[in-house]
C-alpha cells in the first residue's frame, strides 16, 4: 500500500527540530537534516547558508532509493546507513522507518562520532515520527476541505 | 506523497512525468525550468549520461503560489524512458501525488507508448497505487512532427479513463503548461477530498 501523506503540526516540528539541533552539537556536524523517503524535507538545522537543501533531500532519496533496490537485489532488506566522505565535506544518511536522517559534517568532526551520534537518536526519532503518523490518522481537521475550486483556479492566473 | 508542514505552511506534492525513451519528458522540465522566474523555482537536476539520456531522474522543485495561506510546492520529476531502467522508474514513482505521461506522437514511437503505458500501470500497480485512481494527463507530444498519427488514433490507443488530453510540442514550449496545469488542479482536488 503507498504510504499516507504526513502532516506535520507546528508543536511537532519544533520537537523535531530541537532533536536536530541537540544531534548536530552532539556530532559537531555542519548540517542535519529530516526528509521523508520519496525526497520531501521536513525540518533541517544548521549551517545551511547557501546550500541547496530541496535538491539534496531528493537526491538523498534517490540514492537510498537507487542503493535500497541493490539491496533487495542481493537478498538484503535494505542498506539503514549510507556515507560519503570526501576531501573535506561527508554526509552521512541514516534510514529511520519512513524518514531519513542526514547529517553533512566537515573535518570539525568524524565518521565514527556521525554514526554513533546519530544511532543515539534514531530512536527517539522513530517514536516521534510514529506518533505523527497515529495523530494524523486521528486528524479529521484539514483545512484543505474547504479549498474551492477558485483557490485553486487563482494559482494558475 | 502530499506532505503537508503546518509549521511552514507549506504543502509539497510530487509529480512524475512517465513516457518511453526520448518523447520529450526532460523537455518538458527544462520548459519550465526556462519559462519560470528564478524566485518560484529551485535547479532542475539532471542526472544524466554523457550523451544526456535520462540516467536516474530529473528533479525541479517549483511553487505555484499561495492557497488557504499554504504555500504550494511542486516537485517534478521524470523517469528514464529507455526500457533497461526500469528498476529505476518503478523507485521514482514512489510516493507519486499525480502522473503525466507524455506520449511520442510520431508513427514510428506508437509500440514504444504502448509499451511504456503498459509499464507504468505496471509499476504503480507495484507501488500500491492504480492509475484509474491517481491524478493523472496524457500529453500527446511533437505535434510539430511531419509523421504524426492522428490525436483521435493516439487517444483510441492510449487513453485509460476520462483524463484530460494535452497536445503539445515541449521543445518551443506549447502545451506544457497546460499539461502541468491539468495535473497540479487534479492532485490539489484530491487533496481537498482527503
Amino acid at each position: 500500500m503507498a504510504d499516507t501523506p504526513i502532516l506535520l503540526h507546528q508543536n511537532q516540528y519544533h520537537r523535531l527540530k530541537a532533536v536536530l539541533a541537540r544531534l548536530r552539537m552532539d556530532s559537531a556536524a555542519r548540517v542535519v537534516f529530516l526528509v521523508d523517503k520519496d525526497g520531501q524535507e521536513i525540518a533541517a538545522q544548521g549551517e545551511i547558508g547557501n546550500l541547496d537543501t530541496t535538491s539534496l533531500a531528493s537526491l538523498a532519496a534517490g540514492n537510498v532509493a537507487a542503493t535500497g533496490g541493490m539491496a533487495q537485489l542481493i537478498g538484503e532488506k535494505e542498506f539503514p546507513t549510507l556515507s560519503h566522505e570526501g576531501e573535506r565535506e561527508s554526509i552521512h544518511i541514516s534510514v529511520i522507518g519512513r524518514l531519513l536522517l542526514i547529517v553533512v559534517f566537515d573535518e570539525r568532526s568524524t565518521l565514527g562520532l556521525v554514526k554513533l551520534r546519530s544511532r543515539q537518536v534514531s530512536q527517539q526519532l522513530l517514536t516521534m515520527i510514529e506518533e505523527i503518523t497515529q495523530v494524523q490518522l486521528d486528524d479529521h481537521n484539514s483545512p484543505f476541505a474547504g479549498i474551492t475550486d477558485e483557490d485553486i483556479d487563482s494559482l494558475f492566473k | 506523497m502530499t506532505f503537508i508542514n503546518y509549521a511552514s505552511r507549506e504543502i509539497n506534492c510530487k509529480i512524475v512525468y512517465y513516457g518511453p525513451g526520448l518523447c520529450g519528458k526532460t523537455t518538458n522540465l527544462q520548459h519550465i525550468f526556462e519559462a519560470t522566474a528564478p524566485q518560484a523555482r529551485g535547479k532542475l537536476i539532471s542526472l544524466a549520461t554523457e550523451t544526456d539520456r535520462t540516467l536516474f531522474f530529473d528533479f525541479m522543485p517549483l511553487e505555484l503560489g499561495t492557497v488557504r495561506g499554504f504555500k504550494t510546492r511542486f516537485h517534478l520529476y521524470t523517469v528514464p524512458g529507455q526500457v533497461f531502467y526500469d528498476a529505476s522508474r518503478k523507485l521514482i514513482l514512489k510516493g507519486v501525488d499525480g502522473v503525466v505521461f507524455v506520449a511520442d506522437s510520431q508513427e514510428e514511437r506508437m509500440d514504444a507508448n504502448v509499451e511504456s503505458l503498459y509499464n507504468l500501470e505496471e509499476n504503480l500497480r507495484a507501488q500500491g497505487y492504480d492509475l484509474m485512481k491517481l491524478p493523472y494527463v496524457l500529453q500527446l507530444n511533437k505535434r510539430d512532427l511531419p509523421n504524426i498519427v492522428p490525436v483521435a488514433d493516439l487517444t483510441a490507443e492510449l487513453l485509460r479513463k476520462e483524463e484530460p488530453v494535452v497536445e503539445a510540442v515541449a521543445s518551443s514550449g506549447a502545451g506544457v503548461f497546460d499539461t502541468l496545469k491539468a495535473v497540479a488542479k487534479q492532485v490539489l482536488t484530491e487533496l481537498r477530498k482527503s
